[in-house]
């Protein structure tokens, strides 16, 4: 027994040292490991948002109108003048959605920010935030204001659009449009995760389902399956499982810590935030999974110092503008194990009332999908449900959420945030 | 004022500024990215984040053109993001990469800016034509250098500034060019070669515009701990600024850039700098036209209103006066690739700051410098400040 003892403690001294040495390892690699792990960051909150209805047409508006009215919302909901409070504006656009080279000029007016700090990043909403984000961190603002909008409807034709996106050297002549591309992704998803286009179909259901009790998205909620959009646009992906393009425009309001707190008592946290590309090309990049999601969230997890997000995460608002890609995604999240996404919407994990609940506001295919501002409407209906305030498809009793952009095809760019009303 | 980091340059790579029809886009900031690494010993698996700056997608006819020239700039499996200010985003690029490494978040970041104007057939000008407000001015067909005229006129007017006060930055910015080995246009022209061209619109002669051009320019940010361990000589980042007017240009008088001055104020202070015109050493004030160096000259707080262009005939702004004025040679010397020509002046402030400018160092040891970008519809101000 004595012997057996004196064995063990010399095993577990050597544990000791293995530990100990393993310990000095890492102390090493200190400096390669980024400063977000070595010092706390200032703490951010979302003190406001504003967001239109989102609709398949808005004749009787102009974009400055729509993002006005987004911005009236916003500003009212922190309790900020825009003039006197808001130090810095971050706003999202591409020149080719706007159909005006040099977008950034037509932004300051409608948004309270003319003769202010304003920039624009040519991306997805939630890049915005990110940035804006960065800003506070740096210390240089402790107020700034996050705009995207889509006026989508006085696009005549967006699939010449999107082609512009493709190398033009390479994979432009190839004339493949993008629903093309997207169906051939659907495609090896499909078979490499086992997940079949009924799946798809019930993504389609359950974000319609959820989109039926969110007061901002558009009628199309109502929309029965007829036999005639399970026509498959590109084999697998039928038009069912594409989001429909809406008109609309958000505007998000951060503050740092102190302001947040003077401004009201529910702020909701932002614990990280990330954002990433894969490659470019479609030769060379991840079609089996959402690899620029993995990175991004990864970068968001470490801030938000989340381990385990299938645990720690509560809800999740991901991109949809593709029904199988809020499968891929959620498992880019860690919300699921890959290519096991589809089995746990089929056991109704995802579900309004499910445990982990995915788009409860309808994401995309249910609200419709808004070019750049996307992403920023995931986190408009993150903030709303962390406040309780979602109505009727709140989700009970939740403090922690993750929310994912993806820029579209041809693009394998996305970001994700984490935010939390603790 | 709070601010967490302190970020540096460490280095700086530059293309040649020309037209060049034989690379792509990515193949320029590639050639850039290569040298900035090159320049301060760092791998591409050393940069933790990216940043870029490139103006219209018109030019080039790529939508998100800040995707397409994704690994071109080095950000493959990077966090990465496109700014864009029109022709302020060259000096915004570096702040936008400030951003980056001062919010705590990155230790360090490549900031790359590119632009390939000679794919835009016949000339760039009519990507141009599209950046007007779709109702209250497209239908008027409007051009840009009609609009650079009537500002420069304004200007002209208020100061009663003769026209060969203005032409003399045009001499001597094409002239500080022929000492930079990246130049497209440097040229010993004279006051009246210039005074002899062809009018575009008057005031507007051809020798007073900067030149369409490719070309991309990178640099490497990193915070201060980091920045120590690569180099001896970090240029500093010790002021950052922007700001932008009202789209309603025709709305505002147009003889002084207020949205310059209120940038310049905002990165003055931030950099501890009361009294810029005798804390600061040189300037490189964006000068795509060469009435657009003393319009900014004034919004830099460098003179009083009016008063640049005395200081240019006096010479206080040549390479070996008291403020020496685009150094480098400008827009109107080395080339207008409108993203990469605000880099260029980052680039500068580097190399002069750190006394590696050659021919066109400027005399008495530099400390502090600023470079400014101007851009959308005469409505944005980006102005950085650095220190050695």
């Amino acid at each position: 027994m004595e012997r057996r003892a004196i064995i063990e403690g010399i095993a577990n001294l050597c544990l000791g040292v293995a530990v100990f040495f393993r310990f000095c390892i890492t102390l090493n690699f200190r400096s390669n490991v980024s400063l977000a792990e070595r010092m706390p960051l200032r703490k951010v909150g979302i003190v406001g948002v504003g967001l239109t209805k989102l609709r398949p047409t808005t004749p009787e508006v102009s974009y400055k109108e729509l993002i006005f009215e987004a911005a009236v919302k916003a500003y009212a909901d922190a309790g900020v003048d825009p003039r006197r409070d808001v130090e810095s504006f971050v706003c999202s656009s591409e020149d080719f959605y706007e159909g005006t080279s040099i977008y950034d000029e037509y932004v300051p007016d409608q948004i309270g920010a003319a003769l202010k700090p304003v920039c624009t990043i040519s991306a997805d909403g939630m890049y915005s935030l990110a940035t804006a984000h960065m800003q506070i961190l740096t210390g240089l603002f402790d107020i700034v204001a996050v705009e995207a909008h889509s006026k989508v409807s006085d696009i005549v034709n967006i699939a010449p659009i999107y082609d512009l996106a493709l190398d033009p050297i390479y994979t432009r002549p190839l004339g493949l449009n993008a629903n093309f591309i997207a169906g051939l992704e659907m495609n090896r998803y499909l078979h490499d995760s086992g997940a079949t286009s009924e799946d798809c179909t019930r993504v389609v259901e359950k974000n319609r389902k959820n989109a039926h009790s969110n007061d901002l998205a558009i009628d199309s909620a109502n929309f029965e399956s007829s036999s005639d959009s399970l026509d498959s646009i590109s084999y697998p992906l039928t038009r069912n499982d594409v989001a429909p393009l809406v008109d609309g425009a958000a505007v998000v309001v951060l503050a740092a810590e102190d302001a947040a707190r003077s401004l009201r008592e529910d702020s909701v946290w932002i614990k990280g935030a990330g954002w990433a590309s894969d490659s470019p090309t479609l030769e060379t990049r991840d079609w089996d999974k959402a690899t620029y999601a993995e990175l991004a969230s990864k970068q968001a997890y470490r801030q938000a110092k989340i381990q385990n997000p299938a645990r720690e995460i509560q809800f999740a608002e991901v991109d949809d503008t593709y029904s199988y890609k809020e499968l891929q995604h959620a498992e880019a999240l860690g919300l699921a194990a890959q290519f096991s996404a589809h089995k746990m919407l089929n056991q109704g994990v995802f579900d309004l009332n499910g445990r982990l609940p995915v788009n409860p506001s309808g994401g995309s295919i249910g609200m419709g999908h808004t070019l750049e501002m996307s992403g920023l409407v995931r986190v408009v209906e993150l903030v709303k449900q962390l406040r309780g305030e979602a109505g009727k498809h709140q989700v009970q009793g939740v403090q922690t959420g993750v929310a994912l952009a993806w820029r579209g095809v041809p693009t394998a760019s996305g970001a994700a945030v984490v935010l939390s009303n603790r | 004022m709070f601010v967490k980091k302190r970020v540096a340059v460490v280095g700086a790579g530059m293309t040649k500024f020309m037209r060049r029809a034989q690379e792509t886009g990515k193949e320029l900031a590639f050639e850039a990215v290569r040298q900035a690494l090159d320049s301060c010993n760092m791998r591409i698996q050393d940069i933790e984040s990216v940043a870029l700056g490139t103006a219209p997608d018109a030019f080039d006819g790529v939508h998100m053109k800040g995707e397409y020239l994704l690994d071109g700039a080095g950000a493959y499996r990077k966090p990465y993001s496109r700014n864009f200010v029109g022709g302020g985003t060259g000096v915004f690029s570096p702040i936008h990469g400030w951003f980056h490494v001062a919010s705590g978040l990155y230790d360090t970041c490549l900031v790359v800016a590119e632009e390939k104007m000679s794919s835009c057939l016949p000339h760039p000008q009519a990507a141009f034509l599209t950046i007007f407000d779709n109702m209250i001015e497209r239908p008027l067909g409007p051009n840009l250098i009609w609009i650079f005229a009537l500002e420069m006129q304004r200007y002209m007017h208020r100061h009663k500034i003769p026209k060969e006060q203005i032409a003399q930055v045009a001499v001597k910015n094409k002239r500080n060019a022929l000492d930079h080995p990246s130049a497209q246009i440097a040229k010993a022209v004279t006051l009246q070669d210039i005074l002899d061209s062809e009018v575009l619109a008057w005031p507007v002669q051809r020798l007073d515009i900067s030149p369409v051009s490719d070309g991309a320019c990178a640099i490497v940010l990193a915070s201060e701990d980091v920045a120590r361990q690569i180099t001896d000589s970090p240029v500093w980042i010790d002021g950052v600024g922007w700001n932008l007017d009202t789209t309603y240009w025709t709305n505002r008088d147009l003889y002084f850039p207020r949205y310059v001055a209120n940038a310049a104020r905002m990165a003055y202070s931030m950099a501890g700098i009361s009294n810029p015109r005798k804390q600061i050493d040189f300037a490189e004030p964006y000068d795509p036209f060469d009435y657009k160096e003393l319009h900014h000259m004034e919004g830099l707080l460098l003179c009083r209103k009016g008063e640049a262009p005395k200081l240019t005939a006096e010479g206080v702004t040549e390479r070996d006066g008291k403020l020496p004025i685009c150094p480098s040679g400008g827009l109107l010397g080395v080339g207008n690739p409108i993203a990469a020509a605000g880099m260029m002046k980052i680039c500068e402030l580097f190399w002069q700051l750190r006394g590696e400018a050659g021919k066109r160092q400027v005399a008495g040891d530099p400390r502090t410098a600023v470079a400014q970008a101007w851009g959308d519809l005469m409505q944005i101000g980006t102005v950085v400040v650095m220190r050695s």
